[in-house]
């Protein structure tokens, strides 16, 4: 296919509650991806950062920030903003470079450093600000992820008890991941003697945030072919297109949805639309997926992503987990990496983070937690703003 | 309770009376609904209005979905000493075909909701200030009034 991508380098910064500069965690994730890939830092002609609003003036201007903490060389740079699928449209600019034929090697690469407790809007009295309304009645994130959590269980019958495997699936394979934060095997009993945070999701239903750093290094197929690595994973497909008026789920940081009242407009769901793009565009179907990297803000949000991926009918999600089907040795494994919930929310490098577990599962090399030839998996992300991603990456 | 005068926590966002309404617009060519009031441009894809017109929304729907919050949320939220849990309600509106949220009445937890049944509108305290006591919107099962009202 002519718009794949070669994957020669992959490399992350263990996640954690380091309290560093990001720049640290990135130029040691874009080290990792660079000795990973044989490649030499001045062979990169392209720095694509995932950027972070929370780390102020260098965090805005990520591709040149880490360009310059890695030594200058002249390459040419790109800053990414897109909430949690910065990532991903960091590593789409990098392809369309790539593509286009503006150069050979990309290093794509997000890093994030992230305050202690809940994200909190600026003060004042801004109800044009709908981030400061929903503060201000008293919604915070985790009542979004509680209330489709609650849809599940009143709709489908998840229950409790579902939420928690989740957890405990995620957890047995996060134990086996160095770069996992929390790496504890956590029980169903476990979860359900956590706090209630929003009913029905517990503290240990909900992902932390954390700082990290996800670097990957990628070039045009024939470079691969060139150096000898023309059978790396590639990157098939780059879905980050946005929601699709009207959009029926109510999401943060929004006190209500679009309105669907106008003639021929439908609610539609925007997790369901994102696989679509990258789907088409990698020419395949869920049935050829072997493994999913999912965006588990909350356990019960993971079982919503297998449905949006289409990897079970809608509301069958539980079915499956009940089944083992998503966990390593099932199916089609997901969060074989541990997800979320073992490695909490670095905004600007998990969806890269997602995209280097894919890259070393189709490589075999996950140890423990090696999906057994897999040769097709995807992400899926979704952040605020309309912004979302999913990438497909094959061997 | 307090003898201060209310006065709404969000101003032109509901009305005041005894059966209250969110304020919201309507787009004048397609008919989309907004709220919170949208009266600059219209985000219906197939629609370029610039015209609106401020309509009270239904004060009734139905459940969509449901929770609570167990933990004070930081600020702008002001909590009460000590912070008591309140539940969270979203309400699909059927004619504007959009869900809104808001806190469900003092005194109703999740254990008496469930997806899909009929809610309404009232008015309650949010939190007091110096001056006076902030109302806002909130969501109340229907069944708990439905005798008063008939």
């Amino acid at each position: 296919m002519s718009n794949e991508i070669a994957i020669l380098g992959a490399g992350m910064h263990p996640w954690g509650k380091w309290g560093h500069n990001f720049v640290q965690y990135g130029v040691a994730a874009a080290r990792e991806a660079l000795d990973d890939a044989g490649i030499p830092w001045k062979d990169v002609s392209f720095v694509s950062g995932g950027a972070t609003v929370r780390c102020g003036y260098p965090g805005y201007v990520a591709g040149a920030t880490f360009a310059q903490a890695l030594g200058w060389q002249g390459a040419e740079v790109n800053t990414s903003y897109a909430a949690c699928a910065s990532g991903s449209q960091a590593l789409a600019a990098a392809r369309n470079k790539i593509l286009a034929g503006g150069c050979d090697v990309a290093l794509v690469v997000g890093a994030d450093t992230t305050p202690k407790g809940f994200l909190a809007p600026a003060g004042g009295y801004r109800p044009e600000d709908p981030d400061w309304v929903r503060f201000y009645l008293g919604i915070t994130n985790p009542t979004y992820f509680a209330l489709y959590a609650r849809r599940r269980m009143d709709l489908y019958g998840d229950t409790l008890e579902d939420f928690a495997a989740v957890k405990v699936k995620n957890a047995l394979v996060g134990s086996k991941n160095p770069r996992a934060r929390y790496k504890k095997c956590f029980t169903a009993e476990d979860v359900a003697a956590s706090a209630i945070v929003a009913d029905p999701l517990r503290l240990m239903d909900i992902c932390a945030t954390s700082d990290g750093g996800a670097a990957l290094i990628v070039s045009s197929v024939e470079y691969a072919e060139r150096i000898g690595k023309g059978d790396a994973p590639r990157v098939a497909a780059i879905s980050t297109v946005t929601p699709t008026f009207a959009s029926g789920v109510v999401e943060m940081p929004d006190i209500a949805t679009d309105s669907a009242a106008a003639a021929g407009i439908d609610a539609i769901s925007y997790r369901s639309q994102l696989p679509l793009k990258a789907y088409e565009e990698a020419g395949i179907g869920p049935e050829d997926v072997d493994l999913a990297e999912v965006y588990d803000l909350s356990t019960a949000l993971e079982l919503d992503w297998i449905e949006d991926l289409q990897l079970a009918p809608r509301g069958e999600a539980a079915a499956m987990l009940r089944a083992g089907d998503t966990t390593v040795g099932g199916r089609t494994p997901v969060n074989a990496s541990g997800g979320l919930a073992c490695f909490g929310e670095a905004v600007p490098a998990q969806a890269l983070a997602q995209v280097c577990e894919l890259t070393w599962q189709l490589r075999g090399q996950c140890g423990e937690r090696q999906v057994e030839g897999a040769r097709v998996g995807i992400t899926a992300n979704q952040g605020l703003f309309g912004h979302g991603s999913s990438v497909i990456v094959k061997r | 309770m307090s003898n201060k005068p209310s006065a709404p926590a969000i101003e032109g966002w509901f009305t005041l009376d005894e059966q209250p309404h969110l304020i919201g617009t309507r787009c004048n060519a397609c008919g989309t609904y907004y709220f919170p009031k949208q009266d600059q441009f219209c985000r219906n894809p197939g629609c370029d209005s610039t015209e609106f017109s401020e309509v009270k929304l239904s004060r009734t729907g139905t459940l969509w979905s449901y929770t609570n919050a167990c933990y004070k949320p930081p600020a702008p939220f002001v909590a009460a000493e000590p912070f008591e849990p309140y539940a969270i309600a979203a309400v699909q509106l059927e004619a504007e075909q959009m869900v809104v949220l808001g806190q469900v009445v003092e005194g109703t937890g999740v254990e008496a909701l469930k997806v899909g049944m009929p809610m309404e509108l009232v008015l309650e305290p949010l939190h007091e200030t110096d001056d006076d006591v902030k109302i806002t919107w909130k969501w109340q099962p229907m069944s708990a009034t439905a005798s008063e009202e008939g």
